[in-house]
């Protein structure tokens, strides 16, 4: 019997991106496609371009060309000075609410405590009123283990707390899809299994994100797809078992196990 | 010889209250002209930083210009070049010529000579704003002006404020340089208190201890204000 359901547009798709710093082709042609609920990571060695994707899909940075789609709707974009831009601010903006960023650095607004960093964004951009927030934001901050830490400002926190705190943030706003900037790069070792843990949850449960990190075995653990970048290109995709475990690639290969 | 308590009543032949409204007028026109230079260099740094190469250009200009004239000459010239313009707009509009009110002008002159200052203080604590506290409000969808409002400027002003108190010291006491073109600020009354008695010690002793006591009191306030704005900053030691 077939079925009649219209096939469900994939949570984020982002079609061909290239980009140039300069006259420097640092992406040629990435793309990558998500359905709801799937864990993608992006695994390379440092300047492959990953972050620079990552960065990409939110306008952080300038795309030169390419197609960035969220729950099947495009962004629109028109040619700029340095490549790029957003037809339309507002739409831009609508898309950038709907996508989480956590980033390498944390990124905490140092001038406001844990609470008023987790709810800036509902207050300000979904329009909750502040108690209505406030109850989401200690609800985000209880699931993190912070809950306690709500008055402290982030300067007086770990790295750890703080990235915890950053994934709260994000979490507020009930994003379609988690951007992970390298989450744990920053961290002393002992910290970065308090951050993967919460990610590994978020997993668990059905969040939707692309995760850019150096963390293998997580990543192997976690993901329902692999890419691995090389040189601003997809050098090798699939499931983790054949990224890790039986790659096509020969460079795939090397650098698998040269982090292992 | 009258006794400095003589000399110093507020009512005539008291010389007191002179130096009181003195001290009012110049905390007037200081107060005013340090908003108006505020207002000037927080748009000033704005624009230098964001603008296009034309606003650039043309503020780079003001703030080079402001900075490499004397004050002083810049008051004669803003004041006198500043009324005829003004009179000159006004006669070829049919109006009658008028003069400005030496405080309106003391404002405008003082603070437009600020802002070019305060530009470039606001320009430089601008860019100590971390780049990642801006591109996680952009990242979560916070339109520019939000991320300005609730985020750069907070963040911004810690920095600023050393500077800022600077310049507020400096305002107060540039004040005085209207006396120039004679408007009768604290040390004018001072000046003409000290040549009607010939106490000239005392008069410009007085007049010190009010500047002094202006002082002061605005670093007390600055430090608090500076307390205030560090919030969630540890205290370095």
């Amino acid at each position: 019997m077939p079925d009649d359901t219209p096939p469900q547009p994939p949570a984020i798709e982002v079609r061909d991106l290239h980009k140039y710093f300069g006259t420097a082709h640092v992406l040629r042609g990435v793309g990558v496609r998500a359905e709801d609920g799937d864990v993608v990571s992006l695994i390379g060695s440092s300047g492959s371009g990953k972050s620079t994707f990552l960065r990409c899909i939110n306008m952080l940075e300038t795309p030169s060309s390419g197609q960035i789609f969220l729950g099947g709707e495009e962004l629109d974009l028109k040619p700029g000075r340095t490549g790029l831009v957003p037809k339309n601010r507002r739409q831009l903006e609508g898309f950038r609410s709907r996508l989480g960023m956590v980033f390498q650095s944390f990124n905490l607004w140092q001038h406001m405590t844990v609470l008023q960093n987790v709810i800036e964004g509902p207050v300000q951009i979904l329009g909750l009123s502040r108690a209505e927030a406030t109850d989401r934001a200690e609800a985000h901050l209880a699931r993190v283990g912070l809950w306690e830490k709500r008055d402290a400002y982030p300067a007086y926190l770990s790295g750890g707390q703080q990235q915890r705190v950053a994934i709260a943030r994000a979490l507020a706003m009930d994003p379609r899809v988690m951007l992970f900037d390298e989450p744990t790069s920053a961290l002393d070792p002992e910290l970065v299994g308090e951050v993967l843990k919460v990610i590994r949850e978020l997993a668990d449960e059905g969040r939707t994100m692309l995760l850019v990190t150096h963390e293998m075995r997580f990543a192997r653990d976690v993901s329902s797809r692999v890419l691995y970048l090389h040189q601003g290109q997809i050098e090798e995709e699939g499931p983790p078992a054949q990224v890790f475990g039986d790659p096509l690639s020969d460079r795939c290969r090397a650098f698998v196990a040269s982090v292992h | 010889m009258d006794s400095a308590f003589d000399l110093l009543a507020l009512s005539p032949p008291g010389w007191g209250g002179n130096l009181l409204m003195g001290l009012l007028r110049t905390l007037q026109i200081a107060v005013g002209a340090y908003a108006l230079g505020l207002v000037i260099g927080l748009l000033g740094a704005l624009g230098k930083l964001h603008g296009g190469p034309v606003l650039r250009w043309g503020l780079e200009f003001y703030t080079t210009v402001i900075r490499a004239i004397p004050e002083l000459v810049l008051i004669l010239l803003l004041y006198y070049a500043g009324t005829d313009l003004l009179n000159i707009v006004r006669e070829s509009m049919g109006l009658e010529r008028m003069d400005i009110s030496g405080l309106w002008a003391g404002i405008y002159v003082i603070g437009l000579v600020q802002g070019a200052y305060s530009t470039e203080v606001f320009r430089g604590a601008f860019q100590s704003v971390p780049h990642g506290q801006v591109e996680a409000g952009r990242a979560m969808g916070l339109r520019p002006l939000t991320v300005l409002r609730r985020i750069t400027l907070p963040i911004m002003l810690p920095y600023a404020l050393p500077g800022l108190s600077n310049l507020w010291l400096i305002t107060t006491k540039d004040t005085a340089l209207l006396a120039v073109v004679g408007f009768s600020e604290l040390a004018l009354e001072t000046r003409q208190a000290a040549g009607a008695t010939r106490e000239y010690f005392m008069f410009y002793m007085v007049a010190g201890g009010l500047y002094l006591a202006v002082t002061l009191v605005s670093t007390l306030g600055f430090g608090l204000l500076e307390r205030r704005l560090r919030r969630g900053q540890p205290s370095q030691t």
